[in-house]
C-alpha cells in the first residue's frame, strides 16, 4: 500500500488540534509551536503531492477508499486532481500564514488554534472528497467551527450578529444542496440498482441516462402538473445555490462581508481565502460535474447574477470607510468572476476559474493579514483615521500594494492570469440550451452579443477595482501620520514578514511562470468539457 | 563586426532585463548607498542602450529586414490544443524596423534621463535636515535609491513592450509602465499645497492611474475580442498575415455594421487615447507634471505616452485592414483622425494661456501626439513613426530643460532668500510662497544659464518645426505632406495647431529666457553648480539628436532637388507593412504652409512678448478676453468629469448599491424574514403553544391535581367510613347488575 498522502493532509491539522488540547493552557508557545509545525508538515506534503500528480495521466491520483457505511454505499473516499490539486495547495498556503501572524492571538490560544485547525481539516475533506457523502461530512466540519471562532474570538460590535448570520445562511445552504444530492442519490439508485455515493459512479451513470426523466408534480386538487420538467433542469439550481452561498453568490452574499468583518484576522484569511473556494468549488462538484445538463440550460440566466456579483460588489467596496469591509466586497466582486466562469461552459473559462480560485485566495488572504496587522497596532479600521501607515509599517504597504494590484488584474501578478482568461472565456461563450428558457430570456441569451456585452459590462469592475484600492492605499499608507499614531504603531514582527512574503511570492510566481498551474488545471478540465458535452 | 542571427535573438530576450536586475539589487541590496544605487541603474540601462544599438546595428545589414525579422517565442499560458481550436498564449520577442527604430531612440533617451537624474536628484549635496521624505528637497533626494529602483523598473516595462511580439506581452509592459508612472508621478507623495484646491502629487498619481485604466478596459475587451476570433494574438500571425486581416476585415462583428477588425481597432484605439492621453481622456497629463521633472520627461515625452502612438503604429495593419490609400477610411483611422486632429488643435490653444512652465510643454505633447495619431488616421504610416521618433528626442530635450529651468530658478530663489537675510532685512516676514514654475517670475534667463538656454532654443525651434535645420520640421512636414493629399480638412487643422504651436513655443522662449528678470529668484538663477554637470550632458546630447534625427527622412525629390542620401527612413520603417507604401511626391503647397505657420507662428510669438515687464498683465489676456479664462482652466474638463463621472459613481456606488440594494433590499428582506419568524415564534408561543400545547398539558395536571383535592375529601383514615363507603358501593352495583335481570 502506498503512503496515504491525502488523508494524512486532511488529518494533521486534527491531530495537531487534539495534541493542542493535551497542552495545559498557559504553555501558550508551546501550543504555537505545535500549530506551526502542523503547518509546516501539511504544506511540505501538500507540495509534494502538487508536484507528484501525473499530469499526463490525469484523473484522479492518490486515491485512497474505505468502506465507510457499505449498505448506503457510502465510503470514505478521496483523490486529487487538475481541480483540487491548487485549492489543497492553497489551504495549506493559508494555514501556514495563518498560523504565522496568529502568533499574538493571547486569549485562549489553545481553544483556538484547535478550532481552527478542525475547520482546516474539514476543508481539506471537502476538496479531496470523491464520495458525495464524504464531501458533505467534512463540510458541515468546515462550516460549524466558524461560529464559535467568530462569536467568541471575533470583534465585539458585530461578532454575535455575523456569526448567527453567516451560520443561518451556509446551514440552509448545504440543507439545500443536500435535497437535490439526495434526490441524485436516489434517482442513480432508480436508474442501477445500487446504492451508491461514488461521485464517479454518479457522473457515470448521469452520462448513461440515469437522470433522463421528467419531475412530475401535481396540483393535488385539479390533478393537472404543476411543474414537468427534466430532472437535471429543476435539481441543478438547488444544488449550485446550494453550495454557491458559500462562494458569495449575489442575492445570497450579505452574510460574507459581516463575517469578515467580525472573524478574527486568522479566520478571515481562512474564511475568504479557503472558505469562498469551497462553495465554488462544491458548486463546480457537485452541481456542474453531476448535472451538466442543468448547467449548460441554466447558465444564461445564472450568468447575469454572477454579471450583478462582479460589479455591485466592486461598486460597494468603492464606499466602505472600513477597511475589512472593504476586502469582504472586494472578494464579492472576484468570486463572482469564479461563478461567472462557470456559466461560460468552456474550457478557456474553466480554466480561468481555477486559477482565479487559487489566486483569489492567495491575495485575500493577504488582504487580511494586512489588515490585521494594522488593527493590531493601530486600533481601528476606519480608513479615515488612519494614514501615513507606510512610514511605520512599510512591509504591511509594499505587501498590501502588490495585493492590490493582483486584485487590478495587474499583469505579472496572479490576478492577471486568472482574469484574462475568464474574460477571454465570457467572450467566447455561447448559450447552449435555450429551449425551455422564457422566451425573452432565449432569444436575448442567443444574441451573438450577449457574452461580449457581459464581458464589458463586467470589465467596468476592472477599473472600479482600481478605484477603490488605490484609495485605500492612499488614505491608509500615504499623506498624514496621525499625531496619536506616531509612537505607538511600530513595525510588524519577523513571522508577520514571513507571512507576507509567502503570499505576495505565491502570486508573483504564478503571475510570472502561470504554467505552474494552467496545465495542471486543464487536466481536470478537460473531462469536465467532455461531461459538458463541449470541447 | 558580425553577429550571428542566435546572437542577436539572444541578446533581444535580454534587453529589457537589465533594468528589471536593477530595481531588484537597488530594492534588496543597495537602497542605503545612493552611489551604488544611480550606478547600478545606470550601469544596467547603459548596458541595455548598449544592446539595444548593437540590434539596430545589425539588423541595418539585413537586406528586406522587414521580411527577415528576428523572432522567438515560448508558451506562456497553455489552454487546451490546436486540435481543440485553441492556442496556448505565447510569449516572445520581435524585432523588426519598427521594434528596432524604438529600441534606438528608447534606450537612448531612457539612459540619458537617468544620467540627468543623477544631477536632478542633487547627489553630492549634504542632506538638508528640513527635508521631508516624500516632499521636494533642497539637499539630496532623500528618497534618492527608491527613485532610481522605479525609473529602472520604468524602463524595463517600455523596453517590455517593444520588444514584445504580441499584444499581450506588449499589455504587460504597458500596465507596468502603468504602474510606474502611479508610483513616480506620487512620488513627492507627502508634498502637500496652502491652496486646497491646487491638486496634489498624490491625487494627480490616482487621477493618471484611473484615466488611463479607463482606456485600459477597453484595450483589454479589444485583446479579448481579437483573441476569440483570431485564435492568437502574436503580431506576426496577424498583421503579417493578408489572409488573417481580410478575415478579420469581412466577419461581421457583434456590432452591427462594423467588421471585426473596425470593433478591435476601436477598442485598442481607446486604449490609446488612454495611454496617449487624447481628447476625451487627455486631463491626467496636464496633472501628471506634478512628478519630478525626469518623470515628465521620461513619461511625457520619451516612453510612456510614445507607447500608446507605438500601440497604433504598430497595429495599423490591422486598423487599416482592407483599405488601400485612395480609399474612404475604415471606421477606426476615421476615429483616429477626427480625435487626432481635435486634440492636436485643441489642446494647442490651451497651452497658448498656461503660465506653468511644465503644463505648457505637457499640452504641447498632448497636441503633437494628435499630430502622430491623425497622421495615422488618414494613411500616414512613415510620417507618424517618424514624428514619434523626432518629437521623443526634442520634448525630452525640453523637458528637461524647463527642470534645469526649475531648478536653476530654485536656486537664484534659495540665494536671494539667503542674501536677504544677511543683508539685514531682519523683519523679513515669511516669504510669500514662490512658484518656480511659473514663467512670469522668470526673465533673462539667457545670459544666467547659456547651455540650458541654447539647447532648449534648439528644442524649441524643433518643436516648431523651423524649417530645414531642425528634426521637427522633416517630420511635421511629412504629416501636413500626407494630410494635403489625403485629407484637406485635417490638414487645415493641423496647420492651424502647427502655427499655434510655434507662437506658444516662442511665447515660453520669451518669457523665460529673454527680457530682464522678473524676480529675483531669476536674478541669481544659474547652471554652475555641480550638480547641473549631468543635466547639461544630457541636454546636449538630446540637442543634437533634436537636429540630426530629422535628417535621415528627407524626400528624395526635395524642391524639386536629387538629394545626395536617400529616404532612409522610409525604406526601413516602410518594410514593416505588407506592402511597402508608395513615396510621396513632392509637393509645394504644404511645404510653403509648414514654412509660413512655423516662421510666423514663431515671429509673432516673439513680437508679442518682446517687451513683457514684470507685473504686466499676460499680453494675451486683453485681445482674447474671457476665452483666456476658458483656456487658462482647460475648457472645464476637469469640473466636468466631476460633475459627469465621480458623482455619479459615487452615488451609485454608496446610495444605490450600498444603501438602498445591499442593506435596503437584500439586508432588509433578511431581516424582515429574520423579525418575522421571530414574531412567528412569538405568536405560536402566544396563541398556541402558550395556551393550547402547555394548556392542554397543564389542564391534565391540574385536573388530576384537581380531582385529587376534591377526592381528598373522603381519604379520612377512619376504617367505618371505609366500610360504610365499601357497603354502599356492593349494594349499588349489586342493585345496578341484578334489576335488570329481575324484570325480565
Amino acid at each position: 500500500m502506498t503512503f496515504p498522502f491525502l488523508s494524512v493532509i486532511t488529518f494533521t491539522p486534527l491531530a495537531a488540534a487534539v495534541l493542542i488540547l493535551l497542552i495545559p493552557a498557559e504553555r501558550k508557545t508551546e501550543v504555537r509551536v505545535t500549530a506551526l509545525a502542523a503547518g509546516v508538515f501539511a504544506i511540505l506534503l501538500s507540495l509534494y503531492v502538487y508536484f507528484g500528480y501525473d499530469q499526463a495521466a490525469g484523473g484522479y491520483q492518490f486515491v485512497e477508499r474505505y468502506d465507510w457505511v457499505p449498505q448506503l454505499g457510502i465510503s470514505y473516499y478521496v483523490g486529487a486532481d487538475g481541480l483540487n490539486l491548487p485549492l489543497v495547495l492553497l489551504t495549506a498556503i493559508v494555514m501556514l500564514t495563518g498560523v504565522l501572524i496568529s502568533w499574538g492571538v493571547d486569549d485562549r490560544p489553545r481553544e483556538f488554534f484547535a478550532f481552527l485547525f478542525l475547520l482546516a481539516t474539514g476543508v481539506f475533506g471537502v476538496f479531496v472528497a470523491v464520495d458525495l457523502f464524504h464531501l458533505f461530512f467534512f463540510y458541515e466540519i468546515a462550516v460549524f467551527p466558524m461560529y464559535l471562532l467568530i462569536a467568541i474570538w471575533g470583534w465585539v460590535k458585530t461578532r454575535e450578529y455575523a456569526a448567527m448570520k453567516l451560520t443561518l445562511y451556509l446551514f440552509i445552504g448545504s440543507v439545500i444542496a443536500l435535497v437535490g444530492a439526495l434526490m441524485m442519490f436516489v434517482a442513480v439508485r432508480n436508474f442501477t440498482g445500487e446504492n451508491t455515493f461514488d461521485m464517479l459512479a454518479m457522473s457515470a451513470a448521469e452520462q448513461a441516462g440515469a437522470f433522463d426523466f421528467n419531475l412530475v408534480l401535481n396540483n393535488p386538487f385539479t390533478g393537472t402538473p404543476w411543474l414537468a420538467s427534466s430532472f437535471q433542469k429543476v435539481v441543478f439550481p438547488f444544488v449550485f445555490f446550494g453550495f454557491a452561498v458559500l462562494g458569495g453568490i449575489f442575492p445570497f452574499h450579505n452574510w460574507s462581508p459581516d463575517g469578515h468583518v467580525a472573524a478574527p484576522t486568522a479566520v478571515s484569511m481562512f474564511h475568504a481565502g479557503v472558505l469562498m473556494k469551497l462553495g465554488a468549488f462544491a458548486a463546480l462538484r457537485v452541481g456542474v460535474m453531476l448535472l451538466p445538463e442543468g448547467a449548460r440550460f441554466h447558465a444564461p440566466w445564472i450568468v447575469l447574477l454572477t454579471l450583478v456579483n462582479v460589479v455591485y460588489g466592486s461598486f460597494i467596496a468603492m464606499t466602505q470607510q472600513d477597511l475589512k469591509y472593504m476586502i469582504g466586497f472586494s472578494s464579492v466582486s472576484h468570486m463572482g468572476l469564479v461563478a461567472m466562469a462557470f456559466m461560460t461552459i468552456n474550457r478557456i473559462g474553466y480554466t480561468g476559474a481555477g486559477l482565479q480560485m487559487f489566486s483569489h485566495g492567495v491575495m485575500t488572504a493577504l488582504f487580511f493579514a494586512c489588515v490585521g496587522m494594522i488593527y493590531d497596532r493601530a486600533h481601528t479600521r476606519q480608513m479615515p483615521e488612519l494614514g501615513g501607515m507606510a512610514r511605520k509599517m512599510p512591509w504591511v504597504a509594499v505587501a498590501f500594494i502588490i495585493g492590490g494590484f493582483t486584485s487590478m488584474g495587474m499583469p505579472s501578478l496572479s490576478g492577471f492570469v486568472a482574469e484574462l482568461p475568464i474574460f477571454l472565456g465570457v467572450w467566447r461563450a455561447r448559450a447552449l440550451d435555450v429551449a425551455g428558457l422564457p422566451g425573452w430570456l432565449a432569444s436575448l441569451a442567443q444574441q451573438p452579443w450577449y457574452f461580449p456585452a457581459i464581458a464589458v459590462i463586467s470589465a467596468v469592475s476592472i477599473v472600479v477595482t482600481a478605484a477603490y484600492v488605490l484609495r485605500a492605499v492612499q488614505r491608509v499608507f500615504f499623506g498624514e501620520l496621525p499625531h496619536e499614531f506616531e509612537h505607538h504603531v511600530g513595525d510588524v514582527t519577523v513571522l508577520d514578514k514571513t507571512a507576507l512574503v509567502v503570499l505576495c511570492a505565491t502570486m508573483i510566481i504564478l503571475g510570472l511562470y502561470p504554467a505552474i498551474m494552467a496545465p495542471l488545471i486543464e487536466t481536470a478540465v478537460g473531462p469536465v468539457m467532455a461531461l459538458l458535452g463541449v470541447q | 563586426m558580425q553577429f550571428s542571427e542566435a546572437f542577436i535573438q539572444t541578446l533581444t530576450w535580454l534587453i529589457p532585463l537589465p533594468p528589471l536586475l536593477a530595481f531588484a539589487l537597488i530594492v534588496l541590496v543597495t537602497n542605503r548607498s545612493k552611489t551604488l544605487s544611480h550606478v547600478t541603474a545606470i550601469g544596467l540601462m547603459g548596458l541595455s542602450w548598449v544592446m539595444s544599438w548593437i540590434v539596430f546595428y545589425y539588423t541595418l545589414s539585413i537586406e528586406h529586414f522587414g521580411e527577415h525579422v528576428i523572432a522567438a517565442a515560448v508558451d506562456w499560458l497553455p489552454f487546451g490544443s490546436a486540435a481543440m481550436g485553441t492556442q496556448p498564449l505565447q510569449m516572445g520577442v520581435l524585432v523588426d524596423p519598427l521594434t528596432s527604430v524604438m529600441l534606438f531612440f528608447v534606450s537612448l533617451t531612457c539612459l540619458l534621463i537617468f544620467i540627468y537624474s543623477v544631477g536632478y536628484s542633487n547627489y553630492g549635496k549634504p542632506r538638508d535636515d528640513h527635508d521631508r521624505p516624500g516632499t521636494p528637497p533642497h539637499g539630496v533626494e532623500p528618497l534618492y535609491s527608491r527613485f532610481f529602483a522605479y525609473l529602472s523598473l520604468f524602463a524595463f516595462g517600455m523596453l517590455l513592450l517593444v520588444v514584445a511580439d504580441n499584444l499581450l506581452l506588449m499589455f504587460v509592459g504597458w500596465e507596468i509602465m502603468g504602474l510606474c508612472s502611479y508610483l513616480l508621478i506620487g512620488f513627492w507623495h507627502a508634498r502637500n499645497y496652502p491652496d486646497p484646491k491646487q491638486i496634489t502629487p498624490r491625487q494627480a498619481a490616482v487621477k493618471a492611474f484611473m484615466t488611463t485604466r479607463v482606456g485600459d478596459m477597453f484595450m483589454l475587451l479589444g485583446i479579448a475580442y481579437l483573441y476569440s476570433q483570431a485564435q492568437t494574438l502574436s503580431f506576426r500571425e496577424i498583421l503579417r498575415s493578408d489572409e488573417m486581416l481580410t478575415h478579420l476585415a469581412t466577419t461581421p462583428s457583434v456590432v452591427a455594421g462594423l467588421m471585426v477588425s473596425h470593433v478591435v481597432g476601436l477598442l485598442l484605439f481607446a486604449g490609446t487615447i488612454g495611454k496617449s492621453a487624447q481628447f476625451p481622456l487627455h486631463v491626467w497629463l496636464p496633472d501628471a507634471m506634478e512628478g519630478p521633472t525626469p518623470v515628465s520627461a521620461m513619461i511625457h515625452a520619451a516612453t510612456m505616452v510614445s507607447a500608446g502612438v507605438y500601440a497604433m503604429i504598430r497595429m495599423f495593419p490591422l486598423l487599416s485592414a482592407g483599405w488601400r490609400p485612395g480609399d474612404p477610411l475604415t471606421p477606426p483611422m476615421l476615429a483616429m483622425a477626427v480625435v487626432g486632429a481635435f486634440t492636436a488643435l485643441f489642446s494647442a490653444t490651451i497651452a497658448v494661456a498656461q503660465s506653468d512652465v511644465k503644463k505648457v510643454l505637457a499640452y504641447s505633447t498632448i497636441s503633437q501626439l494628435g499630430f502622430m495619431i491623425a497622421a495615422l488616421g488618414i494613411g500616414g504610416y512613415i510620417a507618424a513613426a517618424f514624428h514619434l521618433v523626432t518629437h521623443a528626442f526634442f520634448k525630452a530635450l525640453l523637458f528637461l530643460g524647463s527642470g534645469a529651468v526649475i531648478h536653476g530658478v530654485e536656486h537664484g530663489h534659495h540665494h536671494a532668500e539667503q542674501l536677504a537675510h544677511t543683508g539685514g532685512h531682519a523683519a523679513h516676514a515669511p516669504a510669500a510662497p514662490f512658484d518656480p514654475q511659473n514663467m512670469f517670475n522668470m526673465g533673462g534667463l539667457a545670459r544666467r544659464m547659456p547651455i540650458t538656454y541654447w539647447t532648449f532654443v534648439i528644442g524649441g525651434l524643433a518643436l516648431s518645426g523651423f524649417p530645414f535645420v531642425t528634426s521637427g520640421f522633416w517630420s511635421k512636414d511629412e504629416i501636413l505632406a500626407d494630410a494635403w493629399v489625403h485629407a484637406p480638412v485635417v490638414f487645415v487643422v493641423l496647420a492651424v495647431a502647427a502655427l499655434l504651436t510655434a507662437f506658444y513655443t516662442m511665447r515660453q522662449i520669451s518669457l523665460t529666457f529673454l527680457g530682464e528678470p522678473r524676480s529675483a529668484a531669476a536674478e541669481h538663477a544659474s547652471e554652475n553648480d555641480s550638480i547641473f554637470r549631468p543635466m547639461l550632458l544630457a541636454l546636449v546630447v538630446l540637442a543634437f539628436f533634436a537636429i540630426t534625427a530629422g535628417w535621415v527622412g528627407i524626400l528624395e525629390d526635395f524642391l524639386g532637388l536629387r538629394m545626395p542620401f536617400p529616404n532612409w527612413f522610409h525604406g526601413y520603417v516602410g518594410g514593416v507593412l505588407l506592402e511597402h507604401p508608395p513615396a510621396l511626391e513632392f509637393n509645394p503647397v504644404p511645404l510653403a504652409a509648414s514654412l509660413v505657420v512655423s516662421l510666423g507662428g514663431l515671429l509673432f510669438g516673439w513680437w508679442v512678448y518682446r517687451g513683457y515687464r514684470k507685473g504686466a498683465d499676460d499680453p494675451l489676456a486683453g485681445p482674447l478676453g474671457a476665452m483666456y479664462a476658458v483656456l487658462r482652466d482647460k475648457y472645464y474638463f476637469d469640473e466636468l468629469y466631476e460633475r459627469l463621472f465621480v458623482r455619479p459613481a459615487v452615488w451609485l456606488s454608496e446610495t444605490f448599491a450600498s444603501e438602498w440594494v445591499d442593506k435596503g433590499v437584500i439586508d432588509g428582506t433578511l431581516h424582515l424574514v429574520g423579525r418575522g419568524a421571530l414574531r412567528l415564534g412569538r405568536i405560536f408561543r402566544d396563541y398556541f403553544d402558550a395556551p393550547v400545547v402547555n394548556g392542554s398539558g397543564d389542564l391534565v395536571g391540574e385536573s388530576v391535581k384537581r380531582f385529587g383535592r376534591s377526592f381528598r375529601v373522603i381519604q379520612t383514615g377512619r376504617v367505618q367510613q371505609y366500610l360504610l363507603v365499601g357497603m354502599a358501593i356492593v349494594v349499588v352495583l349489586g342493585a345496578v347488575l341484578l334489576l335488570p335481570g329481575l324484570g325480565q
